[in-house]
């Protein structure tokens, strides 16, 4: 097993109102950590010298839960591709690197502290539409509307999106298109969700407008980063059925 | 004390239909007046709070994640069973139930068990009506697969992401009601204690992470929904936040905490690799449908694999052992879970470990590559595919299967599981115990409920695979909402609970000097080293195996960590403040109480059965050894720092017959 020595810069924030600003730390690492178990490392020695450890979000350090959020030497997530921070491993770095670690940064995320940040407007994108409007009980028989399975691919595919941010964060713009679109194309795929589809996507559209969120130009970091390679495709479709929808809705 | 578990009247398939025809309802115009607590936003809590806002009650939700879509649920992989019997292979809802009855290795009760199993049904209508891509097969129709410790194939799935599917439907059911304002979601926001006044339970003291501030919420029941505690071990599958402390401060008022010691053991996790390990990572049973497991037969084979000197590709056909396949010919690598863990534990203290400590067996797809090779050839009418080009069809094959897994596990053990055996160990998984709960889902606290992983009913001492995410989101959509209806329709007339009264006074006082006391030990070790120490007793005394002496020196020794914890511990950073040293050091602090009862539970059932196996009852062959006679019966906990007390369910069987259970 060999060790690494690193430098690692951190930003350090104490709130959204104080400002931040980055400090260096030396941590001994080795190739089987994951990068939050480097970071762990990190934490034991600031708490070992009576010092506040580096606040960031992690819980299931498997990838499907989203919590985790840092970016990386300026990467959300880090260098690799389709992998998020907690899935990341040591092995993908050098002895004597020197590793830069950010919040994941936009208008719409205020900082908490340190590597934390406030993604509730996600919540509040759902809250405005993404779902499908089915009190429980309600529902026939599973396999009373059969799905074509191609279609499902391409829905699961969409709802995969674990609601981590890297595609805001990786954005100029500070855009929510790629999350945003992702729901409407899972729920909208599906004949269960297609009912409300065009409604759902005003909705949602109005709603990340109204929470700061930039607009899309195109750019495709967005994808780029995504740890689930949620694809552009569905930025494509969101824009088709918006233009569909403000044309021909009468709600 | 005498506990009621409220089993209605009737024969076992009527019960549940009975009772929701019978069952004291809650009037629409009462509803609006009546307000409920939900802690917890996993499967089981997100559909509880979204069906209760449908219903018209007042809900508060309550999560410590920062959104709920977090929640642990989001983690399970594999699928979730229901007896719709679409593949025509003979299942049925009496098959489900006796499935997960014996799977239990018989301790947990008829009459739940019966109701989950008749549900299961409509949980799947749900979840399709709300969008969750299950997967499905060329003619659109809903697909299955099997899990371990049945013959039929009775499990829906998404990939190896079922749990994020299900609970991002659940979540997004729940997300409706918050916007409509059924429902009021309390996100960073961790429940500190129970509130229980004049004998029901009446709210909680919440602490607003953000803030550090302890917040007063009353309602007229509260639900918790908070998941397990496999975390005792310190290492486990559980994501990192998953705790017991909501359950643990309901078991400090007064609840009773059912079969505390029965855990699963999971026997498909990636081995740990090293001191500095924070969690495990699963690898889901439906692996082992396709997944043949073995070991070297020769211990200097095991030898040089451990030492890098061969791999597992140097090893011939005839010097493996597939062990499952040899020891259970009818079950073979689809044994339940206790059985195969124990299994491989058997082979490793043998000395056929694979992997560099020594805790490892393999996990191999070859055969299954070239089978499904073979068949993808027939169906494409390539008489003469060469060897390669099978391989390479039935490796697609896999990869669409389990594409998500093997990926995972590539970039965890940074080895190609295509090539190279996946290399797997046990680890803890879940947690069968938890809240004692009656019928209703009451537990003994009037007006206090207790839902999924949270509670102890109905996987008895071994849960069968991807029947978690099954009672988690029966509990939530299709059984809470009515039975919580026998307690509040006495409570129409009640009003508003006041917040100021001298109980939540002083359930918030004892909190904040909970919270001071930590911070004021300003010790010299990390919350972090006590959890860790206190995981290793748990795992060494406590885990895949247990005697009576183990258990007896496990208790005295957590003692000992409690009382260096609360000499020693250093908790930086301050209690007003956004501080997850904190959070964690409470949480190992109920802990460090929760495993002293773990370890009396376990010293306490003089018996092997399901995942607690106690090595001086068992079979000549190896096998766990129930003592029917004697421990027929839920273990029922009241906490009490000196010695706490039980109480016993008697479990009775009316419908099936105790044997021993067998997958030979
Ligand atoms: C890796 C893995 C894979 C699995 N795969 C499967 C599978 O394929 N099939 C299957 O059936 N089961 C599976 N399981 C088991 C299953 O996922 C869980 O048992 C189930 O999801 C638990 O759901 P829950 O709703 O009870 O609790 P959880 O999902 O754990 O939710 C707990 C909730 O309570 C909240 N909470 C806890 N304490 C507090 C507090 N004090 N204050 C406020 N909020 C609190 C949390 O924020 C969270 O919202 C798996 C488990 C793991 C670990
Ligand atoms: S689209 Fe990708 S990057 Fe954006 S939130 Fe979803 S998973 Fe994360
Ligand atoms: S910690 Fe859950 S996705 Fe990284």
């Amino acid at each position: 097993m060999s060790d690494m020595k690193l430098t690692v810069k951190v930003w350090r924030q104490k709130n959204a109102k104080t400002p931040g600003k980055f400090e260096t730390y030396k941590v001994n690492a080795n190739e089987h950590m994951s990068f939050l178990e480097m970071m762990d490392v990190l934490n034991e020695q600031l708490v070992h010298d009576k010092k506040e450890p580096v606040a960031f979000e992690h819980d299931c350090r498997e990838g499907i839960c989203g919590a985790c959020s840092m970016v990386i030497d300026g990467q959300p997530h880090g260098p690799l591709q389709a992998t998020t921070t907690c899935q990341l491993h040591m092995r993908h770095f050098k002895d004597g690197d020197t590793i830069t670690v950010e919040p994941f940064r936009a208008k719409a995320f205020p900082v908490v502290k340190d590597l934390v940040v406030d993604r509730s407007a996600f919540d509040r994108i759902i809250q405005s539409g993404g779902y499908i409007s089915v009190n429980t009980g309600q529902a026939v028989d599973g396999n009373s509307i059969p799905v074509e399975k191609d279609v499902a691919v391409k829905a699961f595919d969409a709802a995969t999106c674990i609601g981590c941010g890297a595609c805001v964060a990786a954005c100029p713009n500070g855009s929510a298109m790629l999350f945003t679109s992702a729901k409407i194309s899972h729920l909208g795929l599906l004949p269960q969700g297609e009912i409300e589809h065009k409604h759902r996507t005003l909705k949602m559209v109005a709603q990340m407008d109204k929470e700061g969120f930039g607009y899309c130009t195109n750019i495709g970091a967005c994808s780029a980063e995504c740890p689930k390679e949620i694809s552009l495709e569905n930025i494509a479709r969101m824009n088709r059925s918006f233009i569909n929808a403000s044309l021909t809705t009468d709600k | 004390m005498q506990l009621d578990s409220k089993i209605p009247e009737g024969p076992l398939s009527e019960k549940w239909k009975k009772y929701k025809s019978t069952v004291p309802l809650v009037a629409p115009n009462n509803k609006r007046r009546i307000e409920v607590i939900v802690v917890g936003t996993g499967l089981a809590g997100a559909s509880a709070a979204a069906t209760l806002g449908e219903l018209g009650y007042k809900v508060k939700a309550f999560t410590f994640h920062d959104s709920p879509r977090r929640a642990h649920s989001i983690a399970a992989q594999g699928g979730i069973n229901a007896a719709k019997n679409y593949q025509n292979d003979g299942d049925s809802v009496y098959r489900l139930f006796y499935d997960t009855i014996k799977g239990g290795d018989y301790r947990a009760r008829e009459a739940n068990v019966y109701r989950l199993a008749e549900v299961s049904t409509q949980i799947i209508d749900q979840c399709v009506a709300q969008g969750v891509p299950f997967a499905r097969e060329y003619g659109g129709l809903l697909e299955n697969m099997s899990f371990g410790g049945v013959q039929v194939s009775r499990t829906f799935y998404a990939k190896g992401q079922t749990g994020q599917q299900l609970l991002i439907g659940a979540y997004q059911a729940l997300s409706r009601q918050i916007s409509t304002g059924a429902v009021k979601m309390y996100n960073r926001h961790e429940m500190m204690d129970l509130v229980v006044v004049d004998g029901k339970a009446r709210g909680i003291i919440a602490r607003n992470l953000l803030t550090g501030e302890l917040e007063r919420h009353s309602a007229h029941c509260v639900l918790l929904a908070t998941g397990g505690y496999g975390n005792v071990f310190y290492l486990s599958t559980n994501a990192m936040g998953s705790n017991v402390s909501a359950a643990w401060r309901a078991t400090r008022r007064g609840a009773l905490m059912a079969n505390p010691c029965f855990t699963q053991i999971h026997p498909t996790c990636i081995p740990q690799s090293g001191d500095y390990q924070s969690k495990l990572t699963l690898m889901s049973e439906s692996l082992r449908n396709d997944g043949r497991v073995w070991v070297p037969k020769n211990l200097e084979d095991a030898k040089a694999i451990r030492e890098g000197k061969k791999t597992a590709l140097d090893i011939k056909e005839e010097d493996r052992d597939y062990y499952l396949e040899r020891r259970y010919p009818a079950f073979g690598n689809l044994v339940p879970r206790d059985v195969a863990s124990r299994a491989a534990k058997v082979e490793c203290d043998k000395g056929l470990g694979v992997s560099p400590t020594g805790l490892a067996v393999f996990l191999d797809f070859s055969s299954a590559i070239e089978r499904y090779g073979k068949a993808e050839a027939n169906t494409q009418g390539l008489t003469n595919a060469s060897p390669e080009e099978i391989k390479a069809m039935g490796t697609k094959v896999v990869e669409d299967k389990y594409g998500n897994l093997f990926e995972m596990y590539e970039k965890i053990a940074g080895e190609n599981p295509y090539i190279y055996p996946m290399k797997i160990y046990p680890a803890v998984h879940y947690t069968m115990g938890g809240l004692w709960v009656d019928y209703n889902l009451e537990t003994n606290i009037p007006g206090l409920f207790a839902l999924g992983e949270a509670n102890f009913s109905d996987h008895g001492a071994n849960r069968l695979g991807a029947s978690a995410l099954m009672q988690g989101l029966a509990d939530g959509y299709f059984v809470a909402p009515y039975t919580i209806g026998q307690f509040l329709a006495n409570e129409i007339r009640t009003g508003e609970i006041n917040t100021q009264s001298a109980a939540f006074e002083e359930a918030e006082k004892q909190t904040k000097s909970r919270i001071d006391r930590l911070m004021n030990v300003k010790g010299n070790q990390s919350v972090e080293s006590f959890h860790r120490r206190l995981g290793k007793i748990m795992w060494d005394l406590c885990g895949m195996s247990r005697n009576a002496e183990g258990l007896k020196e496990g208790r005295r020794l957590i003692r000992e960590l409690r009382e260096e914890f609360y000499k020693d511990v250093f908790v930086p950073g301050n209690a007003d403040d956004f501080n997850p040293e904190l959070e964690k050091a409470y949480r190992v602090a109920d802990f460090l109480e929760l495993g002293e009862l773990m370890m009396i539970d376990a010293y306490e059932r003089n018996e092997s059965c399901g995942g607690h196996f106690r090595e001086e009852y068992q079979t000549p062959e190896g096998e766990a050894q129930r003592d029917d006679e004697n421990y027929t019966y839920v273990a029922a906990w009241k906490w009490d720092d000196n010695e706490p007390q039980l109480t016993k369910e008697p479990l009775v069987f009316e419908n099936v017959k105790l044997i021993q259970r067998s997958y030979k």
